[in-house]
């Protein structure tokens, strides 16, 4: 009797289930619209406010005062502003962040074709951090007090405090122009460039795509140096990060009923305790990935990479406010999505949270 | 009777800023196929006593002893991968709190399943189906569904009745238990010492049930060592502990509640 009403709850459970999935979803939706309006709402005014003339950066200097109300009105700079700002929003919304004045093209197009670049260098940066970060945090958490300890502290330090230019020229210097086991600045030697169909914009992945490792391996010895240098940057946060929440861990009861039961030091470390700080993690990572996703401009200018950071930096030095208005939409989509995801992936490893 | 364990001269120190402090200061006893009591107050040493037997002490803790013997083994010469076969295979723990002592990322089955594969060389499904029979051995109704759960969807009583099977599904000789029941709510307080009673006597087991609780002590155990300051005062048998000569003991029992009795003014411990 006790089994078959159980069993009725747990499908009434299972039915219900549904619900909070399309609520939960609306909520996330609801969020992302609010954040994203806000986001363009202040960029907007930004814009605006600025001390530049867009009609004069587009007419140039020596226009007519006819020609220059023609193009005042055809911005529709005659109108309020906050219907200026809805007119702005309907534009984003359709995907029209209007032309780049630098490059005379669609900034969307712009976007597409930076915006990969800098996704693939720090998509590479990241997994390389969290692949040597992590351990790294585990080992000097377990070895706390020792030199190892005392090591990867120096090692996170300087990856902190060493200017990426300098580091980044340093390692050019040495690894491409003495020894030459890379490749230099820019994401292809000329000669493999346009060679395969772009479809996600990722050299790595496209080359993968169209089957030719050459293409692959000459794109994997440009990207080594600047994404190792993004690495060694994400890695120094993310080793300090695990190393202290693995000394809480550590020194959590389960822990020690993890040694009561006769399991290894090696169990106890990477199952017990590095399960626990999966979560935390979680969030220290994706930060530091969105951080690099903004795109590191240092490290894009010194390696000539095309990236967003590039990008957004240089239509700001000549005032092309269409494209630091995409890219700064771009960056925070980039932000709210990968919160979302890390909220997600929380869900997922966390049970509590659910 | 043979000893199942042996402890002789047992001291434990801890390095601090003015000096060697010692929790326990060379303590002896032994324990058989009985169920031992260890009580005192807070600080006396008797949860690092406990420790000491599975070598557990934590890195700048120093534990000293002329022997530990396990069935005439002696455990100190052992080394650290040997300690491991001992731990949960022949010894194990059940510690205060199942809120901070199981695993709250890992599900129930899988814990309680890494204990016994640990030990018996046994596959994934013949795991399982001792989990399960052991979670029934606790009195755990509905065992596959928490076998699936996670610990925080337990509740107090529950979580130490899964860990009692967690550590005696390897079917240990000797079961250490921590004040198991001080962090539980007073009405399943004696439901899990039941259990464990059972299983306990069941399984022929040796038992050293650490508790602040002289009344549960006397009640469950068969004979007790009452600790003061890292020190064994008095052993004594659990029922004429009421007749204990002690001070300190003497001192404990007065400073209990009595229903029948009931004074204006608990009696405080002296201390001199």
């Amino acid at each position: 009797m006790a089994l078959t009403t159980d069993q009725e709850q747990r499908k009434r459970r299972r039915k219900s289930s549904f619900s909070p999935w399309i609520m939960g979803f609306g909520r996330v939706a609801f969020t992302v619209a609010i954040t994203m309006i806000g986001l363009l709402f202040i960029t907007f005014i930004i814009g605006r406010v600025m001390p530049i003339d867009p009609v004069l950066s587009i007419v140039g200097e020596s226009a007519s005062k006819s020609t220059y109300d023609e193009a005042y009105r055809q911005l529709g700079l005659d109108k309020p502003i906050i219907v200026q700002f809805f007119i702005f929003l309907w534009d984003v919304v359709r995907g029209d962040f209007g032309e780049s004045l630098l490059t005379a093209r669609p900034v969307l197009d712009d976007l597409i074709r930076v915006f990969p670049a800098t996704l693939e260098l720090a998509t590479v940066g990241t997994i390389i951090g969290v692949g040597l970060g992590v351990p790294l945090g585990v080992i000097a958490a377990v070895k706390q007090g020792t030199w190892i300890d005392h090591i990867a502290r120096v090692v996170a330090l300087i990856g902190y405090s060493m200017p990426v230019f300098w580091i980044g020229l340093i390692g050019l210097l040495v690894f491409y122009g003495k020894l030459g086991w890379i490749s230099g600045p820019g994401r292809l030697d000329i000669f493999y460039v346009d060679i395969i169909p772009t479809v996600t914009g990722m050299i790595l992945i496209d080359s993968l795509l169209a089957g030719d490792t050459s293409v692959f391996w000459n794109a994997v010895s440009h990207i080594i140096l600047p994404a190792g240098l993004l690495a060694y940057y994400s890695l120094a946060y993310i080793s300090r990060m695990t190393r202290s929440f693995m000394l809480e861990q550590l020194d959590q009861e389960y822990i020690t009923t993890a040694r009561v039961k006769g399991l290894s030091e090696h169990a106890v470390v990477w199952r017990h305790a590095l399960g626990n700080v999966k979560v935390p993690l979680i969030t220290v990572i994706a930060l530091s990935y969105a951080g690099l996703l903004e795109g590191s401009v240092l490290t894009e200018t010194i390696f000539s990479w095309p990236g967003i950071g590039l990008y957004i930096t240089t239509a700001l030095l000549s005032a092309d406010m269409n494209a630091v208005l995409g890219g700064t939409v771009v960056v925070g989509l980039v932000f709210v999505c990968l919160n979302i995801f890390s909220d997600l992936l929380y869900k997922f490893f966390d049970p509590r949270a659910k | 009777m043979t000893n199942l364990l042996e402890v002789e001269n047992l001291t434990v120190k801890f390095p601090t800023r003015s000096g060697m402090f010692e929790a326990v200061r060379n303590i002896s006893f032994s324990l058989g196929r009985e169920r031992l009591g260890i009580v005192g107050e807070s600080g006396s040493g008797k949860s690092i006593t406990g420790r000491s037997i599975l070598r557990l002490i934590r890195h700048p803790g120093i534990l000293e002893a002329k022997r530990i013997a396990l069935e005439g083994e002696d455990l100190l010469t052992k080394s650290e991968r040997e300690m491991r076969k001992i731990r949960g295979h022949k010894i194990s723990m059940v510690m205060q709190d199942p809120k901070f002592s199981l695993n709250p990322v890992m599900r129930i089955g899988d814990q309680i399943c890494e204990a016994y594969r640990l030990h018996a060389k046994a596959s994934k499904a013949e795991a399982r189906e001792k989990t399960i029979k052991m979670l029934e051995a606790v009195l755990i109704r509905d065992p596959e569904r928490v076998f699936n759960a996670y610990p925080h969807e337990m509740s107090g009583g529950m979580g130490q009745r899964i860990m009692i099977a967690m550590m005696l599904i390897p079917d240990p000789q000797i079961l250490i238990a921590d004040e198991p029941t001080s962090a539980l709510d007073v009405t399943v307080q004696k439901e899990v010492l039941e259990i464990m009673d059972k299983l306990v006597r069941e399984r022929g087991m040796g038992l050293i049930f650490i508790s602040h609780d002289l009344n549960v002590v006397s009640a469950f155990c068969d004979r007790v060592l009452i600790m003061y300051a890292g020190r064994i005062v008095e052993t004594c048998q659990a029922d004429k502990l009421h007749e204990a000569k002690h001070p300190y003991t003497r001192g404990l029992l007065n400073s209990l509640p009595q229903l029948e009795h009931p004074v204006d003014r608990l009696a405080v411990l002296q201390r001199d």
